[in-house]
């Protein structure tokens, strides 16, 4: 089957950010710490193709470095929430109807009541402003997304001939859940796991803005949009740029795990071909 | 009804319990002593010792906790350390810059979301349908602290329509004050009226398929008519669902366009006073917050069941 649009066009975005960070690792345009004054706020060129900032820093290579810090909070947040969501509702699915799983369930029911950008503020107010404890802040509000879409997703699959035959060949629960269940629900997860990505690239970005995540010297997107308010009147490219760049990761992101939804539900692929 | 709603109102208030039980925690167990945190690394031993006392730290945990349930019950959210004011008057001024906001963003982003869904469901597959999903898709991926700095560049500093940030207060009348919450307004809307236009086309396209739908086709209406008269009614189910979040989300999530905007809400007093390290100010809005949201939740519920007998015997 073809790939749909949405995925190429998704993918390429992706890989277009992704490469960026891994290249920032062995190479940027010029040296991030490096200030050069004389040539601050410079407008893009072919020198600083994407311009300087205040100190006279590449903007081009900042952004570079800025991706790194995206994705590695981003993707580690994705990491929490999976990593105790689906054990999580995986436990709540096998038990279904116990009071561990109301416990689980009305526990996560009361993490999204949360307002989570608040909570997200008040840890790392709490914890200290910077990138780990901004992963941890948005990691938490994770952890229910992947519990209940676990859950739910697990929920029929008990009731399907093949759990039962498992059963009745003496396998315990947990090793069904991982063996059966959780191959049959890792579709749902690869997608949401797209969308949690793009969701907790914008609440890096949000929580450097306000200056509660990662610290200088190490350039975020969220914090050169937070340096350029200021100077948002005379240098709007300081604005621009991280800004297309956070569009950029989120809108590829998200066009992937849309992409992704229809190519691996197997319901809409009989339908299109 | 009766006993649906009895029972939406237990969990409420269960909800509301182990909310409280957890800010509390949050911010008075886990970072040590509030007074030192309150006062810095420099304060002197007997300042801190007064300050706790003043505080009230002196008593045992449970005694503490108690005692701000108790007040917040009675709207009394005790005294701000940092303004010597009662943190009640302090909420009473922000809420309505906040709450004004939430519901201007609200409406807006209901007013661009329902007829853009509309559009794209009854154009499903065509071209414009895929414009309104592709200008979804971006709407979704822009962040709106981002958006708003883009609506201050245009609109504020180069075509000078809007102020940059601040308000005027609603003593200057009603049209000026509404005016200076237009762009952050706008700034909330964008990436909720994305969402919002989404659910109304999968939620309209949902209903087309159903048998009502083609009875109201069969008995004489044009597909606009049925649209409009059948199949909206029941789409917008799920529509008010997301709607109910998305108020408590703008409630809340406004912490940064207060920010952006200078606007004295809730966001910007919750910094100000993380900054200021009042954490009396902190627990008790982010209390008021989360009640907010598990009301309007509630809210929601209790107009779904109304409207959906079948969901009051499920639950």
């Amino acid at each position: 089957m073809m790939l749909s649009r949405n995925i190429l066009f998704g993918g390429v975005l992706c890989l277009l950010v992704i490469t960026a960070a891994l290249i920032s690792f062995l190479w940027t345009p010029f040296d991030i710490t490096q200030m050069d004054i004389p040539n601050k706020l410079q407008k893009p060129s072919a020198a600083h193709w994407f311009g300087t900032d205040h100190f006279g820093r590449d903007i081009f290579s900042m952004i570079m470095v800025g991706a790194r810090t995206s994705l590695a909070v981003a993707l580690v947040a994705v990491g929490i929430g999976m990593g105790l969501g689906v054990p999580l509702g995986l436990w709540a699915a096998a038990n279904s109807g116990s009071w561990l799983d109301e416990l689980i369930m009305r526990g996560n029911d009361l993490i999204f009541a949360f307002p989570s950008l608040v909570i997200a503020i008040l840890i790392t107010a709490i914890l200290g402003p910077g990138a780990v404890n901004a992963i941890l802040a948005i990691g938490i509000f994770n952890i229910p997304v992947f519990a209940r879409l676990t859950r739910a997703g697990a929920l029929p699959l008990w009731q399907r001939d093949f759990i039962l035959a498992a059963r009745v060949a003496g396998k315990s629960h947990a090793r069904i859940s991982a063996e059966h269940i959780l191959p049959n629900v890792a579709n749902l997860l690869i997608v949401q796991g797209t969308i949690q990505f793009s969701l907790g690239i914008l609440a890096e970005a949000g929580l450097s803005y306000v200056g509660l995540g990662a610290q200088p010297p190490t350039p975020s997107w969220g914090r050169m949009l937070a340096d350029a308010q200021t100077m948002v009147a005379f240098a709007p490219h300081l604005a621009l740029i991280p800004g297309l760049a956070i569009i950029t990761s989120v809108l590829g992101l998200n066009l992937l795990g849309d992409g992704l939804r229809d190519y691996l539900d197997p319901k809409i692929r009989v339908m299109r071909s | 009804m009766l006993r649906y709603t009895l029972k939406r109102a237990l969990s409420l208030g269960l909800s509301l319990v182990v909310a409280s039980l957890v800010i509390f925690f949050v911010i008075e167990v886990v970072p040590g002593d509030p007074a030192s945190f309150m006062l810095g690394l420099n304060a002197q031993p007997d300042t801190i010792a007064a300050l706790r006392s003043e505080l009230g730290l002196d008593a045992s945990k449970l005694e503490r906790y108690l005692a701000w349930v108790g007040g917040m019950v009675q709207g009394d959210f005790g005294t701000s350390y940092t303004y010597r004011t009662p943190v009640t008057e302090m909420i009473g001024d922000r809420i309505w810059v906040s709450l004004p906001l939430a519901l201007y963003a609200l409406t807006l982003s209901t007013l661009i979301a329902f007829p853009a869904g509309i559009y794209a469901a009854s154009r499903r597959g065509k071209p414009g349908d895929m414009a309104v999903m592709g200008a979804t898709q971006l709407g979704v991926a822009v962040p709106n602290f981002w958006f708003a700095m883009m609506l201050v560049l245009i609109f504020a500093i180069n075509l000078r329509w809007f102020s940059a940030g601040g308000f005027v207060g609603w003593e200057k009348g009603i049209p000026a004050a509404i005016k200076s919450l237009t762009l952050p307004a706008i700034a909330l809307a964008l990436p909720q009226s994305a969402i919002l236009a989404r659910v109304m086309r999968s939620a309209l396209l949902d209903v087309l398929g159903e048998d009502f739908m083609r009875t109201a086709r069969a008995k004489g209406l044009t597909r606009r008519q049925a649209l409009m008269r059948h199949g909206l009614r029941n789409a917008l189910i799920p529509v008010l669902t997301i709607i109910g979040m998305q108020f408590s989300f703008l409630l809340a999530g406004a912490i940064i366009i207060e920010q952006v905007f200078f606007l004295p809400g809730l966001g910007r007093l919750i910094f100000q006073s993380i900054s200021a390290r009042d954490l009396i100010v902190v627990e008790s809005v982010v209390m008021l917050l989360v009640f907010l949201v598990i009301l309007v939740t509630f809210l929601v519920d209790l107009a779904y069941a109304a409207v959906d007998p079948r969901l009051r015997s499920r639950t």
